[in-house]
């Protein structure tokens, strides 16, 4: 018993250090300039300023416009990983071609290949294609995920031959069985790479930095470097107000979506 | 007799299904992904700067080059220096973390949540707030400290700790997900073995932990540490937006110094030299992992 | 139907010809290709070499859905995202449905009509199998016996040219199996559709088919309505695996005058072959008498309708309870062969006169 109360006391502990800076995120969101610095930390503001931070943070920096292009990026990125990934996941499981081995010797390839390898190339193809600071740029490089590919097949082979010969003598062409069959079939594992998806590409900061320089195309992490640069470090109230902003989709999808999340994160342990 | 012309039998529609469902992700995957990675390593071997009209095959005078370049060799000892660090500390805090959540009954779930939720945020946003914490006189941290009568620092803007406060973000973020993991691997182990050691006649927790858990949780450790490098050597994020390499270069990294010669500089062909050198040490803790979960598998 | 295929590891050489309307059952024991079979017939396999006609029309190039097949599958393979209603209806979607009408959503407002259409046929098929008040449910909220009623009105629900069934049984208990067993026979009647129905188990081929092609090692041994084959076995392989217990294979040889012997028993019947052959004889094909070969009784099995007598050396006696009351195990008998046939050295049927019956007992 005294071991057990032990254990959750270490956990509690450990658990206020890991929750300490969203903790701390909100309450600097709400306190006006003077009581953010003041000697004493307190959690709740005496005179709240939760309106003037969070107006200012949309109003300072076009916030909302940061927002819709990352729910616009990720959303292009997520269809286009899936419009492509999944056939080739059902190819490389399920149908006998040639070059078929090949074919996943490089997905597996490609899976050990670092996100930030093919940024020079990346960068000068598009610079020649014109595409530079345009929503293509931030999109494009992420159009193809290796590792959905690479779950998604891993997937597929669990699901039983017979049901795919069914749906091939109900009339469904090998394109509908993609959708009509594998998908379905498989939307735990298609909800976990969502997720992944989303975390990845929300959070993405190396690779928009380098395509995107004009403030109307920033995603949300580039947007609050951007706001933290131009104010030096003066209103820690609007910054923390645009982080909270920034941080809030992935967080409530998170809690809202806690298994798939996790299931999404731990089945990068799958290889 | 009716007999049917221009299709194919079922194991040649099937064949030539097969490659067309695969062909765009395959196109997109030799665009996006293994072309420029061949690319980064020829443009390594020629002199071009971006924008430049003439490009020169050089052989290997960017590598040369960069075996003399001071900043080169900070940025590669800073980046081991954070790896050191931060790998082992997530690796060892993740499993204490996973055994003592799977130990206990209630609250479980809220655990869980909470030392995930950094591995679900944003790291941008969240590294504002640890500047913030950071701060030297009002953050949370030296508060804390002074509370429990430890020093304090200025701990980003010293030479000396800017690199560890760094690590300190890293493990925080990382911790989360080499929980799950080691959760995972924990909920692998079947559970009559912990009752035939109780039957043996050991049924203490260190006891439980030695003979039961460490050993079956050898391939999961494995991977957990060999993501946690790959992860930690992508260390760009903060470094970008809290300290740009700073104080006097104390916190160039890798990745770092990449995006500033190739992009920055525009040096194009030094920075794609670079870039060979992080995906050389990728690969190479890529291999050290399959060579140990090889091992272990025979041994096993 | 006709088909034939040349020499594959699987299948060497299979000429087959389904009557239209008959219920054909194929059998043979696991790995003798009868699935490959039935699968290339459906256009799931290519087949090395050979034809697939069905009726007149040649189907080798043609994709499944092309061949107005229908099959159950073993393992049922219902869609487990789908409700009942749902797998039923998917084959008449796809039928009757443009890929506009198809488009999830959206393309419910154009199809009106043709869904509801869909969807009175599926209530049509579901009725009789007692699946009206299941077509809301998901399959993994049914039973055995209910999943494999859906496979059935999956298949049924297009009215195909003809049912193919690969082992739809094996996954039901046996009484289950027994009931649906007579409900397939019952439906395939009633809708007088062509059936192939694979199977390894010899029970259910011999109950449900109007004739039986019996498989072994990519061969088909006899294909033959199931008494003929009971009684007819024309090769050795084929007698030992109809019939429970199998046949028994006595050695025997013909001696120079053509007379079957067991040992030094002379049998009633004649042989034009010579030499050592095996003497084929069902276990109720012989009976206790006075004279005859002799065996002794090991083991004596009580089956409530029939009473088994395991003899030594393998053999097998199969008696009305009331003929077998008192006997025990090591008795001595002598057992009088009523009816055999005979096989050669290679296992094929030789032929076997029976004209010298009387000078035999005599």
């Amino acid at each position: 018993m005294a071991r057990r109360a032990f254990t959750h006391l270490v956990l509690m502990l450990g658990a206020a250090v890991m929750l300490a800076p969203f903790v701390i995120m909100l309450s600097i969101s709400l306190k006006p300039p003077g009581e953010v610095f003041a000697p004493q930390f307190a959690l709740l503001p005496t005179q709240w300023h939760a309106v003037e931070n969070y107006t200012a943070a949309f109003t300072k920096v076009p916030l909302a416009r940061f927002l819709l292009n990352g729910f616009f990026v990720t959303l292009c990125i997520f269809a286009a990983q899936a419009l492509t990934a999944l056939p080739m996941a059902y190819a490389l499981a399920k149908l006998r071609w040639r070059g078929r081995e090949t074919a996943f010797a490089l997905v597996v390839l490609a899976l050990l290949i670092p996100p930030q390898v093919p940024a020079i190339p990346l960068y000068i193809g598009l610079w020649q294609l014109g595409l530079l600071n345009t929503y293509a740029a931030i999109i494009l490089p992420s159009t193809i995920s290796v590792f959905g590919i690479f779950l998604m097949r891993q997937f597929f082979r669990t699901v039983p031959d017979d049901l795919i010969a069914a749906a091939r003598m109900d009339g469904l062409s090998e394109w509908a069985i993609v959708w009509r069959i594998m998908l379905p079939t498989a939307a735990p594992a298609i909800a976990a790479f969502a997720c992944l998806s989303f975390i990845w590409n929300w959070n993405e900061f190396f690779w928009p930095l380098i395509a995107v320089q004009e403030e109307h195309l920033m995603t949300p992490p580039l947007g609050i470097a951007f706001f933290s640069n131009a104010e030096a470090g003066t209103s820690f109230g609007p910054l923390m107000a645009a982080a909270t902003v920034v941080t809030a989709p992935l967080a409530l999808a998170f809690l809202l979506a806690q298994r798939a999340f996790i299931s999404g994160v731990t089945m990068t342990g799958v290889k | 007799m009716a007999e049917a012309k221009g299709t194919l039998g079922p194991r040649r529609a099937e064949a030539l299904a097969g490659t067309l469902l695969a062909l765009p992700a395959f196109i997109l995957m030799w665009l996006m992904l293994l072309g420029p990675a061949v690319a980064v390593g020829l443009l390594s071997l020629t002199d071009w700067n971006f924008g430049e009209p003439q490009i020169r095959f050089a052989g290997l005078e960017n590598y040369a080059e960069m075996w003399g370049d001071r900043v080169f060799w900070i940025s590669l000892r800073n980046t081991v220096i954070y790896v050191g660090v931060s790998v082992p500390a997530t690796v060892l805090l993740g499993l204490l973390a996973a055994i003592a959540i799977e130990s206990v009954g209630p609250l479980k779930g809220f655990y869980r949540a909470a030392y995930f939720l950094p591995v679900a945020s944003t790291l941008l946003a969240m590294a504002l707030v640890w500047e913030f914490m950071f701060h030297p006189s009002v953050g949370f941290v030296n508060q804390v400290f002074r509370a429990l009568g430890l020093p304090t620092a200025d701990w980003l803007q010293n030479p000396d700790t800017a690199l560890f406060a760094l690590a300190a973000i890293g493990v925080w973020q990382n911790l989360g997900l080499a929980m799950v993991l080691f959760m995972a691997g924990l909920k692998a182990i079947p559970p009559d073995l912990y009752e035939a050691l109780a039957m043996d006649g050991a049924d203490g927790a260190w006891e439980r932990f030695r003979r039961v858990t460490w050993p079956m949780l050898g391939p999961a450790l494995v991977f957990v540490v060999a993501i946690t490098a790959i992860r930690s050597f992508q260390v760009f994020d903060t470094v970008q937006v809290l300290t740009e390499g700073g104080p006097s270069k104390s916190t160039e990294v890798l990745l770092f110094t990449m995006v500033q010669q190739g992009f920055t500089f525009l040096r194009s062909a030094y920075g794609a030299a670079i870039t060979m050198v992080f995906l050389l040490l990728t690969l190479a803790i890529t291999l050290a992992q399959t060579v140990l979960l090889d091992r272990r598998a025979h041994y096993g | 139907m006709q088909k034939s295929f040349g020499p594959t590891p699987v299948l060497r050489g299979v000429t087959l010809e389904v009557v239209e309307g008959e219920f054909l059952a194929i059998l043979g024991a696991s790995g003798c290709g009868k699935s490959t079979l039935l699968r290339i017939l459906a256009g799931l396999e290519t087949a090395d070499a050979g034809e697939v006609w069905i009726g007149d029309r040649r189907v080798d190039a043609l994709p499944p859905k092309a061949r107005d097949l229908a099959m159950v599958f073993q393992s049922y393979a219902l869609y487990p995202y789908m409700t009942v209603g749902q797998n039923i209806a998917l084959p008449l979607e796809m039928r009757r449905l443009s890929a506009l009408q198809r488009l999830p959503w959206l393309g419910r407002l154009w199809s009106g009509p043709q869904r509801r259409a869909i969807a009175a046929d599926v209530a049509a098929v579901a009725a009789p199998l007692g699946l009206a008040p299941l077509l809301a449910r998901k399959p993994a909220q049914l039973s055995g016996g209910q999943r494999q009623r859906v496979a059935l009105a999956r298949a049924m629900v297009r009215s195909p040219a003809a049912f193919l069934m690969d082992e739809p049984l094996s996954n039901l208990d046996a009484r289950l199996r027994a009931e649906a067993r007579a409900e397939i026979v019952a439906l395939t009647r009633r809708l007088g559709v062509t059936t192939l129905y694979v199977t390894h188990d010899q029970g259910e081929a011999m109950a449900m088919a109007d004739r039986v092609a019996v498989m072994q090692a990519g061969r088909v041994l006899q294909l033959a309505p199931p008494q003929e084959l009971y009684d007819e076995p024309t090769s050795l392989d084929v007698a030992r695996f109809i019939g429970s217990p199998p046949m028994n294979a006595l050695p025997a040889h013909v001696g120079e005058d053509g007379a079957v012997m067991v040992g030094d028993v002379r049998l009633p019947w004649l042989s034009p072959a010579r030499g050592l052959v095996t003497l084929g004889v069902r276990p109720e094909g012989w009976v206790p008498a006075s004279q005859g070969i002799p065996a002794t009784v090991t083991l004596i099995e009580h089956l409530g309708a029939e009473t088994l007598c395991h003899l030594e050396g393998g053999a097998v006696l199969r008696l009305a309870p009331d003929m077998a009351r008192g006997m025990v195990a090591g008795q001595a008998l002598r057992l009088a062969v009523r009816k055999a046939v005979l096989f050669g050295a290679d296992g094929q049927r030789l032929p076997l006169q029976a004209a010298l019956r009387e000078i035999a007992l005599g």
